[in-house]
């Protein structure tokens, strides 16, 4: 019994991963795609600035999400990620670009406007394939005994089209919902108004994406429009609607943190949806997370170090942020 | 069959492509934190301004090679599924969770300190950024202390069982599998080649400036440090690289053949061959220079002891020869050219002209980057000598791949191959840039680092201001 109940942990801690992860590397790829917008110059530095010091710890938990994977799940990692192989790689790429255009903008006068596009294309290329992942996920994947047996292709549908746009709505919110937090003036100004435009379209993409998933499979179907399962899981979009209107309110308030908080309420509510859709699968139709477990010996040792490292990783990540806190000091000799 | 060989080939290659990319930042980054550390430190303590500016100077250099090495090391954490899924999913159980302890322990400390280190330094006080500062170095031991235990246990498996549907499991002790046969001396000279790899590129820096004006204080300072670490540590790496050897002999005695060149059996003694050209074909080495009874008397301590040559090994389980032959003698010249720099700095040392004496600065600006290739040379050797195997022994290459056509693998590995040149040349050169300007007497700080005092000069980074007159003075 042991072994079942280490599974339903493990599958909580990377489920837990991959909320940190999509909560905070999710606001800075948001920034990256707004980054067009926002005016060269020192709007665009603050916009920077104010992800540049914790951008790194936010994108270990993809880290985490892969390794842990890898750890307590080895047949889904193994399965998963060559079932996926064009668009994580092109996250891959993505993630690069991002990353590197931190540190090259500000070596390179010259070539800075180069280095703002690669940080606006590698984080949409990187959110996009984030989505269209999960669409893929979410659609099916095929397997023959302990590995993958689909073409290179297979991703490739309408649905994980629409959640790649559906996700890259969802990073541009949080996105300029950050800024609105950490920034003032001019660029506070407009990050109001992405935030409502970013709004109305994750709305859109939520709904779209909520309308066709019972359609996927039979399973998601009886989960959620049939009776009496209908009951239990009508709060979730009802909680939807409700946080969105209090979202939108807030950014017409023009306060400052509200906004921030209700964006990453209308995450929870994707995420829990997602949670109900598809437990207790890995693989969603396919895989079960016992199905997929490494040993209890293998998930155990993990364990004891997730649950001493995890809470004391939480501790000083807070602290960074804490170093960190409050608006953006526009300084600079630029 | 033959479609789905070309597919592993070129995911093999796709792999040692990404990773040799990788590591080289890596190797940079153990040294060049440590040695932050070490300048912080000493600021610190002696309060001299030299190493204050020495400490801005590296750490903009840092903060580039850094950055490259977490984007392409992520690349790998995802690569082992996506092209070879067949062998996470049979090791998955024993070396998933220490990659995991390496992302809990290494990844996330590093992470969560490098943004106080980088741009903290007016928000934090003095002690509290050298404790960021040594959480970021110590980080990056940790890495390398799990991502090093995985490899050898790919390398010398042990402690682990096989279960019915050929997943390798922990057996009764972690320990037994963390601290693998071949382990220990393998971290030892992974680790003391970053600390060379950084002390030449420092030294090559430090030397370059030497040659434009040796009065400036942190280009001697800079270049003495390097000196020392490559007269201390180079002696050391070689004998620690001797002990790996005999570790291989007992473990991996192919290996040891193929970087011997040792095609036949030797049963009265085998000769050290110096250099020579493998012919695979003929199985044996062309126009080899040899010593005799040598090979016998480094890996045995016995003149006379028989060494087993590969025509004891089966042809299928034979490594590639001349790969694993050349880059082993790639990397033991450099060990040796490393200490030979060392030594003559000593010298120069003793004759009072370390910073006036132009060869030795020439030589050292040509041996910047001999870390870098000897640590490359050094993992090939190790990589290919242990094939046809991904788990020693028990898992083969060929049956580790992820089921994928060769055409995704191939369109992948065209995008990795523009987008690294790309964006790493870039980085390179960005770094070439920042070595090429002399280290100052008022280092400034990066670029972007937010700064409490707006207006003034960025002078006065680490903790709180001093005046300009003070800081001239203790810069010299």
């Amino acid at each position: 019994m042991t072994g079942l109940d280490l599974t339903v942990i493990w599958a909580a801690i990377i489920a837990f991963a991959i909320i940190a992860y999509v909560v905070m590397d999710g606001f800075d790829l948001g920034i990256g795609m707004l980054f067009p917008r926002i005016p060269v110059g020192k709007q665009r530095d603050t916009a920077m600035n104010s992800i540049a010091p914790i951008w790194d710890g936010n994108e270990t938990w993809l880290v985490l999400g892969g390794g842990g994977l890898m750890a307590a799940f080895p047949l889904a990692y193994a399965v998963i990620l060559p079932a996926l192989y064009a668009p994580l790689t092109a996250m891959l790429l993505g993630l690069i670009l991002r990353g590197v255009a931190f540190e090259y903008r500000w070596r390179d006068e010259r070539h800075r406007e180069t280095w703002d596009r690669a940080f606006f294309a590698g984080s949409f290329v990187a959110t996009f394939a984030q989505g269209v992942t999960l669409g893929a996920l979410l659609q099916g994947i095929s397997i023959s005994g302990r590995s993958y047996s689909g073409g290179w292709w297979e991703w490739l549908s309408p649905f994980s089209m629409l959640t790649g746009i559906g996700l890259c709505t969802g990073y541009v919110l949080l996105g300029s919902c950050w800024l609105i937090m950490k920034t003032e003036g001019p660029l506070q100004d407009k990050a109001y108004g992405y935030a409502r435009s970013a709004t109305i379209s994750l709305l859109l993409a939520i709904a779209a994406v909520s309308a066709a998933t019972p359609f996927l499979e039979e399973k998601y179907h009886e989960r959620w429009l049939e009776y009496p399962n209908i009951i239990a899981t009508a709060p979730v979009p009802v909680a939807t609607l409700i946080i969105a209107f209090l979202l939108f309110r807030s950014l017409i308030k023009r306060l400052e943190i509200a906004p921030f908080l209700y964006a990453l309420g209308l995450f929870g509510l994707c995420i829990i949806g997602l949670g109900i859709s598809i437990w207790p699968d890995i693989i969603p139709g396919r895989i079960t997370i016992w199905e997929a477990a490494s040993p209890p010996s293998s998930q155990l040792f993990m364990l004891v170090g997730a649950a001493i490292l995890v809470p004391v990783i939480l501790a000083y990540t807070a602290y960074a942020y804490w170093v960190f806190r409050g608006k953006v000091e526009n300084e600079g000799y630029h | 069959m033959i479609e789905n060989e070309f597919a592993i080939l070129l995911a093999r290659i796709q792999f040692a492509f990404t990773v040799s990319f990788h590591f080289l930042f890596p190797a940079f980054s153990i040294g060049l934190a440590s040695y932050l550390a070490v300048l912080e430190g000493l600021w610190l303590k002696t309060g001299k301004g030299v190493y204050a500016n020495l400490y801005r100077y590296w750490l903009k250099i840092f903060a580039i090679v850094f950055a490259m090495g977490v984007v392409s090391g992520i690349v790998m954490s995802y690569q082992f599924g996506t092209n070879w899924s067949v062998f996470s999913d049979r090791a998955g159980p024993v070396i998933g969770p220490l990659m995991a302890y390496e992302v809990l322990t290494a990844f996330f400390l590093e992470a969560g300190f490098l943004g106080v280190m980088l741009f903290g330094i007016n928000k934090v006080g003095k002690k509290l950024h050298f404790a960021a500062t040594l959480a970021v170095a110590i980080g990056t031991f940790i890495s390398a202390f799990w991502i090093l235990s995985v490899n050898s246990w790919m390398q010398t498996p042990v402690g682990y069982e096989i279960t019915a549907n050929g997943q390798f499991v922990p057996g009764e002790s972690w320990l037994t599998i963390i601290f693998n046969p071949s382990f220990p001396y393998r971290l030892i000279h992974t680790l003391m080649a970053a600390y060379l790899t950084t002390a030449f590129a420092v030294g090559a820096v430090g030397a370059w400036h030497l040659l434009k004006d040796k009065a400036n204080p942190g280009a001697r300072k800079m270049f003495s440090m390097a000196m020392w670490m490559a007269a201390i540590v180079a002696p050391l790496q070689i004998f620690a690289g001797d002990m790996h050897g005999l570790n291989t002999l007992e473990h991996q005695p192919a290996k040891v053949m193929a970087m011997e060149g040792h095609y036949e059996s030797h049963p009265e003694g085998a000769p050290l061959i110096l250099f020579g050209i493998p012919n695979s074909k003929e199985k044996r080495v062309d126009y080899a220079i040899e010593i005799p009874k040598a090979s016998s008397l480094i890996l045995k301590h016995d003149l006379d002891a028989p060494l087993d040559g590969l025509d004891t090994i089966p042809d299928e389980d034979e490594p590639p020869v001349a790969i694993v032959f050349w880059s082993f003698r790639i990397m033991v010249g450099l060990g040796f050219a490393m200490m030979g720099i060392g030594i003559w700095s000593l010298f120069a040392r003793w004759r009072k002209s370390l910073y006036d004496w132009p060869w030795l600065h020439r030589i050292a600006i040509i041996m910047g980057p001999s870390g870098f290739i000897a640590v490359l040379a050094g993992w090939v050797t190790t990589e290919v000598g242990r094939q046809p195997y991904t788990i020693y022994g028990l898992l083969r290459t060929a049956d580790s791949a992820s089921p994928l056509d060769a055409p995704a693998v191939a369109a992948s590995l065209i995008a990795f191959v523009i987008v690294y040149f790309f964006v790493f040349g870039a980085g390179v050169w960005y770094l070439l840039q920042l070595m090429k300007k002399p280290p100052q007497a008022r280092e400034a700080m990066l670029d972007g680092t937010p700064i409490r005092s707006a207006g003034i000069t960025p002078a006065p980074a680490v903790g709180k201001q001093r005046t300009d007159s003070k800081q001239a003075e203790q810069d010299t």
